[in-house]
């Protein structure tokens, strides 16, 4: 047999646990083995369930290991890395998630995956310096409506209708968590502007503010964008850029 | 067949004849603090291939004070398919940066169309297969500028259309690339035992003087349908008795080789591991000593 068809022949047999091993291998007996082959099959299922599991933590704590282990394995099946670079797998996990029929129950947990995503994330961003807010005492304040700002790579914004950080916060460590005072939407900032992740709940309106700057709007369009009473566009930008959120700035 | 044609790997002394183990995230701070003396790190390449961040801050640190043995678990050198030429470059850069003292790869298969499989499978071993392997180890070192190590496999199944053995098999890949060779005696014996042919004249089939480096690591026990004992290649626990009486076998035919431990899964506290690697030194040691005795008695 060609060797591309031995190796697709392979292939079918691990995706398929309900097939026979291939025909081609055999084990001492000279013969196919259903034990032998299903070795190669747990050690594709588990060392792709391991990274999901390294990947979300929380989520894990949250459901139990055996709810996760069984929604990773269901997630494992169907999604296989696109590339060796493990450390990118499952990023798709926290909408595998929301559409998981057992986990209905938990409207929360994609949420918390999703912020579990995006720590991971700016964990293995690029290098770059965070912008000190001093510079900005050097821009003429008439024309700090036209300043646009260039994020941080590590930086990543999330909103959420449940309060997924603090959730998410309560449950670093094992036993039981106490749960958030207040049960409502939270808006989310990751950022590593040094070695450290750092996840801060912002004030309200922070996300479609940063949001907005994150994709090119200048602070005065930005601005402009959040038309409610109250909102201090100053603060929320010096809180971005004391997050290190935030590398560059230009006129 | 002879090894005396055979010119010796440039890759042989990349890294110095001591022991080293696999670099584990959790292990960093310890070791920065301690400092210990150890021969080299070895990394899996793929960890580092994220942009930036604490794992590249901390492996600059490592490489500040060790020399780096650049594992790759992912190139896929044994597939039909064509290799992944982005993942070929970024392997590339890596070792620019890091400098390894050698970069080593499988002879195994692990992407194919659905995606990355993240194991080590086998492939039959023939003319058509070794044509593809060897094109595969000539890009590799083509594009890393420089020689590489290919390791054997653990393997759970054998194909009927195998023509060669694996030992002749991955002489040849040496012979016709120019690589050298990364000698697992853990796989030696897990193969071995779940082949039922014998370890050491495994070895003596094996073309030792282009081993550049040896791993070794625990196993696990399963059986087979016909109930025969199937060892599992899972590199979580203590290497055992019989694959150091391999190793030291090993070295007191073919003299000192950088060593490396592997403990990937269910990874013990540092103290544990690094006792491994004393433990590996010793065993050097002892194997070296027994063949230079040997050797005194023979020029007596």
């Amino acid at each position: 047999m060609p060797f591309s068809q031995t190796i697709e022949a392979f292939a079918r047999a691990l995706a398929d646990p309900t097939r026979a091993p291939p025909a081609q291998t055999v084990g001492r007996e000279n013969r196919p083995d259903a034990r032998r082959f299903a070795v190669y099959r747990n050690n594709v299922a588990m060392s792709l369930i391991a990274a999901v599991e390294a990947r979300y933590p929380v989520t894990r704590r949250l459901v139990g290991d055996a709810f996760f282990r069984a929604m990773s394995r269901a997630f494992v099946a169907h999604n296989k890395p696109r590339s060796a670079v493990i450390l990118h797998y499952a990023a798709n996990f926290p909408g595998f998630i929301a559409e998981f029929e057992p986990a209905r129950d938990l409207p929360y947990l994609a949420d918390v995956a999703r912020l579990e995503n995006a720590w991971v994330e700016a964990y293995h961003s690029a290098e770059a310096e965070p912008l000190a807010v001093a510079a900005l005492a050097a821009v003429d304040p008439a024309k700090l409506g036209d300043l646009r700002f260039a994020f941080h790579p590590a930086a990543r914004l999330l909103r959420s209708s449940h309060p997924a950080a603090s959730i998410w916060a309560g449950h670093q460590g094992e036993g039981d968590a106490k749960p958030p005072d207040d049960w409502r939407g939270e808006e989310i900032l990751v950022s590593r502007p040094d070695a450290d992740v750092g996840v801060r709940i912002l004030p309200f309106g922070g996300y479609s503010f940063a949001h907005a700057l994150q994709n090119g709007a200048t602070l005065g369009e930005a601005h402009l964008a959040m038309n409610f009473e109250g909102f201090d566009p100053g603060s929320h930008l010096i809180g971005l850029i004391e997050a290190g959120a935030i590398s560059r700035f230009q006129i | 067949m002879s090894d005396a044609h055979l010119p010796s790997p440039r890759v042989a002394a990349a890294l110095p004849n001591r022991s080293g183990v696999g670099l584990k995230p959790e292990h960093i701070d310890e070791i920065l603090r301690d400092r210990p003396a150890l021969g080299f790190f070895e990394i899996h390449a793929e960890n580092y291939m994220g942009a930036g961040g604490p794992p590249h801050r901390r492996l600059e640190a490592i490489r500040a004070l060790y020399p780096l043995s650049l594992h790759g678990v992912g190139l896929s050198i044994g597939s039909p398919k064509p290799l992944d030429r982005e993942h070929l470059a970024r392997l590339a850069a890596l070792a620019r940066r890091y400098q390894p003292g050698l970069f080593s790869e499988h002879l195994a298969w692990s992407s194919h169309d659905e995606g990355y499989l993240n194991d080590l499978l086998p492939l039959p071993y023939t003319q058509e297969t070794l044509a593809t392997v060897c094109e595969h180890v000539d890009q590799v070192q083509t594009a890393l500028g420089r020689p590489m190590l290919l390791e054997n496999p653990s393997t759970y199944v054998v194909f009927k259309e195998s023509t060669i053995s694996e030992t002749d098999f991955i002489r040849e890949i040496a012979r016709r690339t120019g690589c050298g060779l990364l000698l697992d005696v853990g796989n030696v014996l897990v193969s071995a035992i779940n082949h039922g042919f014998d370890a050491l004249a495994y070895l003596d089939a094996f073309p030792l003087q282009r081993v550049g480096e040896i791993h070794l690591a625990g196993f696990a026990e399963a059986r087979d349908d016909s109930g025969h004992l199937v060892l599992i290649d899972a590199h979580d626990s203590p290497v055992r008795d019989r694959v150091w009486d391999l190793y030291r076998e090993m070295i007191a035919r073919r003299g000192p080789i950088p060593t490396l431990v592997e403990w990937d899964n269910d990874v013990p506290e540092w103290p544990v591991l690094l006792g491994e690697a004393r433990r590996a030194e010793a065993a050097m040691a002892q194997a070296l000593s027994t063949m230079n005795e040997g050797a005194r008695r023979h020029a007596v």
